[in-house]
């Protein structure tokens, strides 16, 4: 019974069971076929870096001086810009996470009072443009002219409402909001049987939830929260209206006192893209992690993948010498 | 109408239930239970599926409220605290606390995916308890070489067969060292080739003297182990008696044309 191996598909290691007996010890022969050529993919590729190029000529053609961007990279004032930035991305994000969970847990409360207040945050926060309530923080000093917390506290609402503290309230408090969804929406993936059991086993609705159903829920968070953290980091470009100063603010002021405005906004972007790229590479770690018992393996992390590559590179050689 | 011939009185029962109707909004599933289960007795409910038996099972766990009637377990009110003639709703916290004392086995295993196998045994000693790791870690290991899975302590739930997942689920309930084990169909989901190893660890269970309710379509399992057998159809107890009289010699038309479908 002989096989005509032109075919281009099917599993190329999976044994023809007709055959086996002709292959000898080494097992059934391979099928060597000739793949399906995809000319299309040559095409599309030469036409994106076509474009590509067309695009990157245009922007050194322009009347930009790009010598600007590497000078100022490493300024004191745009370091300084990314630190501020990220202190308050990840200052913001935690103020978010830690407020989105308890107010997803109260809008999944039996407790009415508790649903509804996680409710009317949800619709107010959420309902109204981040940069509004920014400036709301702003200017609460014409609501508030001292804050008073007894013998603790008591200052000036415009002294104690600095420009970082605003702009932690504005962008936490809302970020909250939409992190409660995100929460709820983790904390309804697990099964109800998960409950049932820790319930079973005399576990409070306190520890069932931080024992069992939170880390869980975890695996549905973390892809939609590492989007929130990215949109976070560049969000905090607007704090600039409250007076804090961040990359964006510091990378304008350059650019007026240099004369180099649009270059300026250039190296900005770059940090952004820079930094929004080592956050994505925390997401990756932090699925992995959460996908423990989930997975039957876990997914290589970058570096076990780049070190078995290397390996694999390396056996041929060997085998051939 | 006791359904056990070992006890003449209530007041030994491990669990008594009188009159206990349950009703999920319109639908009455629970149409006055009554019934006894004597310490270390092995009790098995059949019925066919929507007849109420895992109703009841989840009442007498607090997993669900008793509309009416009364449910005691070891001689305690079920979900209620009564004062004169007044019940009083029990808090979450006491619910928890009652929890303690009775093992649950589902049908669907509900292990807890994000952990290994022992550490899915030591979570509520430790959590509930209060027990120190290693004391924990100690019967978590004795329990997973009970159940003939020592050498799967590490294994998380989605390495280990239905079979092995359901045997590290009956070992998590029996660390907290319950007076009574409720089985809600424990085979049900399973292969049947692996049957056979679950039962084999509740024959073990029942022969160290247990008190075991078990919801189940192993007939073989309640013939050959089970103390009293209930059959329930609709709510009510049809019949009930020894499990060899039972199913050998059903009295009742629904029983038989029920166990003719199933043996």
């Amino acid at each position: 019974m002989s096989v005509d191996i032109t075919k281009s598909d099917g599993p190329s290691d999976a044994p023809p069971p007709g055959r086996a007996g002709s292959a000898g010890p080494a097992g059934p022969e391979a099928i060597k076929a000739i793949p399906v050529r995809h000319y299309g993919r040559y095409v599309s590729a030469v036409v994106a870096l076509a474009l590509l190029g067309t695009i990157i000529y245009a922007f050194s053609q322009g009347k930009i001086n790009w010598g600007a961007v590497p000078d100022y990279f490493f300024d004191d004032r745009i370091l300084t810009g990314v630190g501020q930035t990220m202190l308050l991305t990840v200052l913001s994000m935690a103020i978010g996470v830690v407020g989105g969970i308890v107010l997803a847990v109260m809008r999944l409360s039996k407790n009415p009072v508790m649903s509804s207040i996680a409710w009317s945050y949800i619709w107010f926060f959420r309902g109204t443009p981040v940069l509004v309530q920014l400036m709301v923080w702003f200017n609460l000093g014409l609501v508030f002219e001292y804050i008073n917390l007894g013998p603790i506290y008591k200052d000036y609402w415009a002294s104690f409402m600095t420009p970082f503290l605003t702009a932690l309230l504005g962008l936490g408090l809302n970020e909250a909001a939409y992190m409660a969804e995100i929460c709820r929406a983790g904390l309804l993936s697990v099964d109800e049987g998960q409950t049932e059991a820790s319930h079973a086993l005399g576990m409070s609705h306190a520890k069932t939830l931080r024992r069992v159903v939170i880390p869980q829920a975890m695996r549905v968070i973390v892809p939609p929260t590492g989007n929130e953290v990215i949109n976070m980091l560049k969000t905090t470009s607007l704090v600039a209206t409250v007076q804090f100063y961040e990359l964006l603010r510091y990378a304008q002021d350059i650019g007026q006192t240099s004369g180099a405005p649009v270059e300026m906004l250039f190296l900005a972007a770059a940090w952004y893209l820079l930094m929004t790229s080592v956050l994505s590479v925390g997401q990756y770690y932090l699925e992995r992690h959460y996908a423990r018992g989930s997975l039957r393996t876990l997914p290589q992390t970058p570096l076990q993948r780049v070190r078995a590559n290397l390996f694999s590179l390396g056996r041929p050689k060997g085998g051939a010498a | 109408m006791t359904a056990t011939a070992k006890t003449t009185h209530g007041s030994g029962a491990m669990v008594k239930a009188e009159a206990v109707h349950k009703s999920f909004g319109a639908a009455h599933v629970l149409k006055g239970i009554d019934l006894e289960v004597a310490p270390r007795e092995v009790f098995c409910l059949i019925g066919p599926s929507g007849s109420g038996k895992s109703t009841f099972l989840r009442c007498i766990n607090h997993l669900e409220q008793v509309s009416a009637g009364r449910l005691y377990v070891d001689g305690e009110l079920v979900g209620y605290r009564q004062k004169g003639d007044k019940l009083y709703e029990l808090r979450d916290s006491e619910v928890a606390l009652k929890r303690r004392d009775i093992g649950m086995v589902f049908q669907r295993f509900n292990l807890f995916p994000h952990m290994t196998a022992i550490e899915n045994i030591m979570e509520a000693p430790m959590q509930v308890r209060r027990e120190p790791k290693a004391v924990a870690r100690a019967r978590a290991e004795k329990l997973l070489d009970r159940v003939g899975l020592a050498d799967k302590a590490n294994g998380y739930p989605s390495q280990l067969s239905g079979g092995q997942q359901q045997r590290v689920a009956i070992a998590r309930a029996l660390a907290m060292e319950p007076k009574l084990m409720l089985f809600d169909e424990p085979t049900s989901a399973l292969d049947p080739e692996l049957v056979g190893d679950v039962l084999d660890v509740m024959r073990d269970l029942a022969e160290s003297g247990m008190t075991m309710i078990v919801v189940t379509h192993e007939m073989g399992f309640a013939r050959e182990v089970g103390d009293a057998l209930v059959f329930m159809d609709d709510g009510v107890v049809v019949e009930s008696g020894h499990p060899r009289d039972v199913l050998t010699n059903p009295q009742h038309e629904r029983t038989k044309s029920f166990l003719s479908k199933v043996l």
